[in-house]
């Protein structure tokens, strides 16, 4: 929160930011945005390069533009074995040549997921309007800019104009009130709030997740919850920027420096929503009610705590919601009733946008330190970015993963989407802490739990859903058990 | 340019789910073309391996306006899943509620989509089920939904979306004519904004 100037209406940060971002307002006509940076990737380009193509057109901003490959690319090996995996790439390579846009390829040190990047290189700052033709766009909000999703024909709109015509956004607070508890994660946080508002909750709002809760998660987990924004319908999700946002900035590649980084930090400090602004809707949520959660189904708002049980489609009132849990539990292959806890899994997977960072590894680590993966069960350990990977590696974390038994890759999507060589095959069940369940997500017939990663590393180490609190108990059990014999 | 959307009618198939999520509509590995045709293969590709499937019965062969649940196409920004439905012949998708980037990309592409209240699209999939086959009026000037006798229904629409689908107007050519204004803005902007390439 923030002061203001006497007389000036209170704003949002989502209505500071756009009134300083929109170029014209035409009765006619959607606001025209300007897009401040525009990150590409090889999958939801190609089409849009042919355009601009097609009609002559120059990228208005290369300097404004970056790429990255990550959705196609193996995160085993250099080599892109795969035919049309390769096109799609080298596709990428030829247009970011043609158009001089700087492309972070497969190999690079500064590769990885491209809202990875974006933050740890300081490309992403407070009060930026960020665009990229993927859903996940939202986890740029963590730092206070306002990120969103576009599809193939809007990538060239940006890249042609720098601009999109935008209607102006309803706005929504997520009131966060309290601190989580030891042992839960913005991910259980995120997974408990869909469940709450179901997956069209938040459509058309861009949302801004604020209270105290809010204030004490860390930067990472802040971009973990932004990330799961577009999961409950909302087109953004952001938090505003604090002494914990300026200070993970600060000596980053593209931060601010010198004597323009007291300039930035007061431009920051100045977005906050002003006290006394109104937004749109407002929702609150208790986070020392929030525990670890998991879902059971097929869209990631068919949740339940860790400790509960598959529910029965009885349950849901509605029928559409009714008949979508019976699809869900068809597909999932599950009874209900059955205990959480109870469901054994043939692969975990630690990675993807919302949870590939330091942190996310280290909690990772944390749990796998000195113990090992089940028998029968795979763990694949995806440092979001060549950075994460040499940070890590640097710690040792790399060590206590493959010790454990986890392979240990190169930065990508990975298996969180099925589009690379990483996939979960046809009936197997995984744990995994990407961001969405869907049939078929993470490759056809594909059973997908979303966790958080410390809940995935104990669900490997156990090879049935589990939380470390789970593991030291049955470490107790087993040591009690051989002081009696 | 795109294509554009008057008055369509066409055969409605009925869909009777909701929260059909883009990955559903087009799996991620049918998005590795580089090219904006030829993903009629992959739509609906693994629920189009039963026979039961909507899309199987030989009256909905040639439908071209399918009639979904609420929050049709939530999930993933690949615009891929609309050119999927326009590749297998779909001019417009009825639902109650669509995911917003799904929505935003359908008009871009010139993919009608229609926002009907639920009861009204029960009563379409009601009437569907009774006439199978049976045509769908779409008149996007008027914002109609018509059906058989009984059924007309209007509907909402963005102003600025159906002005660009009723002439399939290039947006970008449209944007460009405001290129002082942009160039205006981009001298005011502040020098503390990051850039990718030293210039």
């Amino acid at each position: 929160m923030t002061s203001r100037a006497s007389g000036d209406q209170p704003r949002t940060m989502v209505e500071k930011i756009w009134d300083r971002q929109a170029i014209s307002r035409g009765p006619d006509r959607p606001d025209l945005l300007y897009i401040d940076m525009h990150f590409v990737h090889e999958v939801s380009s190609p089409q849009a390069f042919d355009g601009l193509r097609a009609q002559g057109r120059p990228v208005r901003r290369p300097d404004l533009t970056i790429a990255t490959e990550d959705h196609n690319v193996p995160t085993d090996t250099l080599e892109l074995r795969e035919p049309t995996s390769r096109l799609q790439v080298e596709t990428l390579r030829r247009n970011c040549e043609e158009f001089t846009i700087t492309n972070f390829r497969l190999g690079d040190e500064r590769q990885g997921i491209v809202h990875v990047i974006g933050p740890e290189t300081g490309l992403t700052q407070p009060g930026m309007v960020i665009v990229c033709g993927d859903s996940h766009t939202s986890t740029h909000g963590a730092l206070g800019a306002l990120a969103f999703g576009i599809g193939t024909s809007e990538v060239e709109h940006v890249l042609a104009t720098q601009t999109l015509a935008q209607a102006r956004p309803k706005t929504m607070a997520v009131n966060v009130t309290g601190r989580l508890g030891l042992g839960v994660s913005a991910k259980d946080l995120a997974l408990a709030l869909i469940a709450k508002v179901g997956t069209g909750g938040g459509q058309g709002f861009v949302v801004e997740y604020r209270g105290e809760a809010i204030s004490a998660l860390s930067i990472e987990e802040r971009m973990t919850l932004c990330n799961m924004s577009i999961e409950w319908g909302a087109r953004a999700g952001l938090v505003g920027p604090d002494q914990a946002t300026f200070e993970y900035l600060r000596g980053r590649h593209f931060s601010p420096s010198g004597d323009q980084w007291a300039e930035a930090v007061a431009y920051w400090s100045s977005l906050c929503t002003d006290d006394g602004a109104v937004f749109d809707e407002e929702i609150e949520l208790d986070a020392t009610a929030v525990v670890p959660f998991v879902t059971w189904g097929t869209n990631p708002s068919q949740g339940v705590a860790l400790s509960g049980a598959v529910p029965s489609p009885d349950e849901f009132a509605d029928p559409e919601q009714r008949s979508a849990a019976q699809r869900a539990l068809a597909y999932m292959d599950l009874a209900p009733g059955t205990r959480m806890r109870d469901v054994a899994v043939d692969i975990v997977f630690i990675g993807s946008c919302t949870n590939s960072r330091i942190e996310d590894l280290r909690a990772a680590a944390e749990v796998l330190r000195a113990r090992k993966v089940a028998d029968g069960v795979r763990l694949l350990v995806v440092p979001g970015s060549m950075a994460v990977k040499r940070q890590a590696e640097d710690e040792g974390l790399d060590e206590v993963f493959t010790a454990a038994g986890a392979q240990w890759r190169g930065a990508g999507c990975s298996m969180c989407l099925g589009m690379n060589p990483d996939i979960v095959g046809p009936g197997e069940r995984t744990a995994s802490t990407s961001n969405r369940n869907f049939e078929g997500r993470q490759g056809p017939g594909a059973r997908t739990h979303l966790v958080s990663p410390a809940v995935a590393a104990a669900t490997a180490v156990a090879g049935r859903l589990a939380s470390p609190a789970d593991l030291d108990v049955e470490r107790r059990e087993e040591l009690t058990a051989g002081e009696v014999r | 340019m795109m294509e554009p959307f008057i008055v369509h009618q066409g055969v409605g198939a009925p869909l009777r789910m909701s929260s059909i999520d883009t990955d559903q509509i087009l799996p991620s590995r049918f998005l590795k073309r580089v090219t904006r045709s030829g993903f009629g293969d992959g739509l609906f590709v693994a629920w189009r391996e039963s026979p039961e499937f909507v899309l199987n019965q030989p009256t909905f062969a040639r439908a071209t306006v399918l009639v979904a649940g609420t929050d049709f196409g939530i999930g993933s920004s690949r615009e891929a899943a609309v050119w999927a439905l326009q590749d297998y012949g779909f001019r417009a998708v009825i639902a109650p509620r669509f995911g917003d980037i799904f929505r935003t990309n359908a008009g871009k592409s010139g993919l009608l989509a229609v926002e009907l209240a639920e009861s009204k699209v029960e009563r379409l999939w009601d009437y569907l089920d009774a006439n199978p086959g049976a045509l769908i009026t779409i008149d996007l000037e008027r914002r109609t939904v018509a059906a058989g006798d009984g059924f007309e229904e209007g509907f909402e629409i963005d102003d600025y979306v159906r002005w660009q689908l009723l002439n399939g107007l290039d947006e970008i050519a449209i944007t460009l004519t405001s290129g002082d204004a942009i160039a205006a803005f981009e001298s005011q902007r502040p020098r503390i904004k990051p850039r990718v390439l030293e210039s």
